[in-house]
């Protein structure tokens, strides 16, 4: 699965391994060997069903979750887990934004503090953040001024995803990395925030991962979009190739899912299991089992991701 | 779970009330029979189970109350899927707890949801809480969060059967895992000696549909039933829901603001803004050529809106 890294990449990921361990139980490869480029300006989606790994490896890509195997680079500098002591300045230009805007911002502290926390860590990387203040990042992502003088609770759920937002850019990211940054919010602010991450983004030239489960909006706001499951990427593409022409049977078990709200009363496509346990992954491709196009030595042989982003032994690698 | 605090005054009220039980009693009695006659002829309109009109609810607010619902009507009918639609705060959860007198503390109603003739808004508490989870129930969006952490999924279940239908402890397990069945839960006996987290989110959320479905409810609030799951996931608990419904003549409020969702296992939509119910028609109607401007405004804003 290695392939040739992108000199023009942001963020390199090469054949990254993470485990996890449980006392009394072998370890769970939740990421099992993936490789994943994000290039500046360009927002990539990553898909998949829950327990599939994406939070791992938006956990691992910060520098959250250490890794087991193979490489993260960031702009040329190896990300390393963090720990003790303050993190290498250079990777304080990624920046996540998490899932859940209850539990990822201060309850006790004033949201215009928090948010010069990361101005400040801009000006300590040596970046020039004259007249930058808390005020102006409330307003560019459609809050209040006033907004900085109140609390985190004060807000509804968009509210305080868009505060979070705020924070994450207000230390000039280069690489953001957006876990599930709506699936916490409602139906109406969820469109509404994924597009103003991407706006915001692409705007400062800054990479986005937005990882989601939900697929519609991912297809909106995504350049390129990978699939992945049980640890690994199934396909990955220009977001608009694979939506059209899915050639993963995975990947088209995942958009047949999606009910169309075209009023016909059609039930969508069911994909009949659930995702098998990442600790004792299935032999051979590991969508086999559940695979409907799987035939004679699918449980056998591993497919790899090819060139054109597809691991399916369906499409024998172009010659 | 607090109770709704009625206009009327508790003495005009118990009179009222004692009427309503025993309209109730003979509406299960007779609904037995129903359950199995509404088998089949699910297609044609049945006579209303559920009838919502007029609702008012005023919830206390910093300064005096705010209005949340401005008389909102809605029919619910056996073996029918009835989704709500609208965006959040527009009242369409708040409707379905009134239901079932889930409202917070200091919630004032006015209006009338009637069961089988019985206006559970100026029904007592304890009668109330009798129908609640026997004759009407609810499910909720999460699934890790409605279920019990620390007990069984047979306790869960057991315990819900025994106090309503006062079934003795070995045929409530044999009615669980038959229940487990219905909702296709493999290996419905080992299942019950397992706890929530040996599940999977869509395997929990089929178990909360058969805790709701334990004491054959005539009216199910489903508020929101897949939207904490997959994509793969979601389509076969709608599977599941839209079978059941047809099945048990069970009538369902559905709850969602995916229009998608809506699309796929509604029979009529109720679209709702600003506490108010704006538009009211058969699935395929309000979906395609919407009368009111604010669902047309909706379906333009889907993400999923052009076809794939």
């Amino acid at each position: 699965m290695t392939r040739q890294p992108d000199r023009g990449a942001l963020l390199s990921v090469d054949d990254l391994v993470v485990q996890y361990r449980r006392p009394g139980a072998p370890p769970t490869r939740a990421v099992a060997g993936v490789s994943l480029e994000v290039r500046a300006g360009e927002v990539v989606g990553l898909v998949g069903e829950s327990g599939c790994g994406k939070s791992t490896l938006a956990r691992a890509v910060c520098g959250l979750t250490p890794s087991e195997e193979g490489s993260i680079s960031f702009d040329g500098t190896p990300v390393r887990p963090l720990g003790v002591r303050r993190r290498d300045p250079a990777l304080t230009s990624i920046q996540m934004v998490f899932q859940d805007p209850y539990g990822s911002l201060n309850p006790r502290r004033r949201v215009g503090a928090q948010i010069a926390d990361g101005i400040r860590t801009a000006a300590g990387r040596g970046e020039d953040v004259d007249g930058a203040t808390p005020e102006d990042l409330l307003t560019r992502v459609g809050l209040p001024a006033d907004a900085a003088t109140r609390y985190a609770q004060e807000f509804s759920g968009g509210q305080r995803q868009r505060i979070a937002i705020a924070r994450a850019l207000a230390a000039r990211p280069r690489l953001l990395v957006a876990d599930e940054p709506i699936s916490a919010l409602d139906a109406s602010a969820q469109l509404h925030v994924a597009r103003l991450m991407r706006s915001l983004a692409v705007e400062s030239g800054a990479g986005l991962l937005f990882i989601s489960h939900d697929l519609s909006v991912v297809r909106l706001i995504a350049d390129r979009i990978a699939v992945m499951y049980l640890g690994q990427i199934v396909e990955t593409g220009i977001t608009a190739e694979v939506w059209d022409n899915p050639r993963h049977p995975y990947t088209q078990a995942l958009l047949a899912a999606i009910p169309q709200p075209d009023g016909a009363g059609l039930l969508p496509a069911e994909l009949p299991g659930d995702i098998p346990d990442p600790a004792a992954p299935p032999s051979g491709c590991r969508f086999h089992p559940r695979c409907p196009r799987a035939f004679d030595g699918c449980d056998r042989e591993v497919p790899l991701l090819s060139d054109d982003g597809v691991a399916c032994r369906l499409y024998p690698a172009a010659a | 779970m607090t109770t709704t605090e009625t206009p009327e005054e508790a003495g005009g009220g118990t009179a009222a009330a004692d009427s309503g039980i025993a309209a109730a009693d003979s509406g299960t009695a007779a609904n037995e029979g129903g359950i199995a006659a509404t088998g089949g002829g699910t297609a044609e309109k049945g006579a209303a189970v559920l009838e919502i009109s007029g609702l008012t609810l005023d919830l206390p607010a910093e300064d005096g109350t705010k209005r949340i619902l401005h008389g909102v009507d809605l029919t619910l009918r056996p073996g029918r899927i009835h989704g709500l639609a609208g965006e959040s705060g527009s009242g369409k959860t708040m409707t379905g707890f009134a239901v079932l007198g889930l409202l917070p503390p200091g919630a004032r109603t006015t209006g009338r949801i009637a069961f089988e003739g019985t206006d559970l808004l100026t029904l007592p508490p304890r009668q109330l809480g009798a129908l609640r989870g026997r004759a009407v129930s609810m499910m909720f969006q999460d699934p890790s969060t409605s279920l019990h952490p620390m007990l069984t999924i047979g306790r869960q279940l057991t315990d819900h059967l025994r106090h309503h239908l006062k079934l003795d402890r070995k045929a409530a397990r044999a009615r669980a895992a038959e229940l487990l069945g219905q909702v296709r839960i493999p290996n419905p006996l080992e299942a019950l000696g397992r706890y929530p987290h040996q599940f999977s989110g869509g395997m929990r959320q089929r178990i909360a549909i058969a805790i709701a479905l334990a004491c054959e409810p005539k009216v199910l609030i489903a508020d929101e039933p897949t939207t904490a799951l997959d994509v793969t996931v979601q389509a076969g608990v709608l599977r599941l829901l839209r079978g059941l419904c047809d099945d048990l003549g069970l009538a369902v409020l559905l709850v969602t603001h995916d229009l998608g969702v809506m699309s796929a296992i509604a029979d009529e939509v109720s679209v709702m803004r600003h506490g108010r119910v704006v538009e009211t028609g058969p699935r395929g109607r309000v979906l395609t050529e919407p009368h009111h401007e604010y669902t047309r405004t909706l379906l333009d804003a889907l993400p999923g809106r052009s076809t794939v």
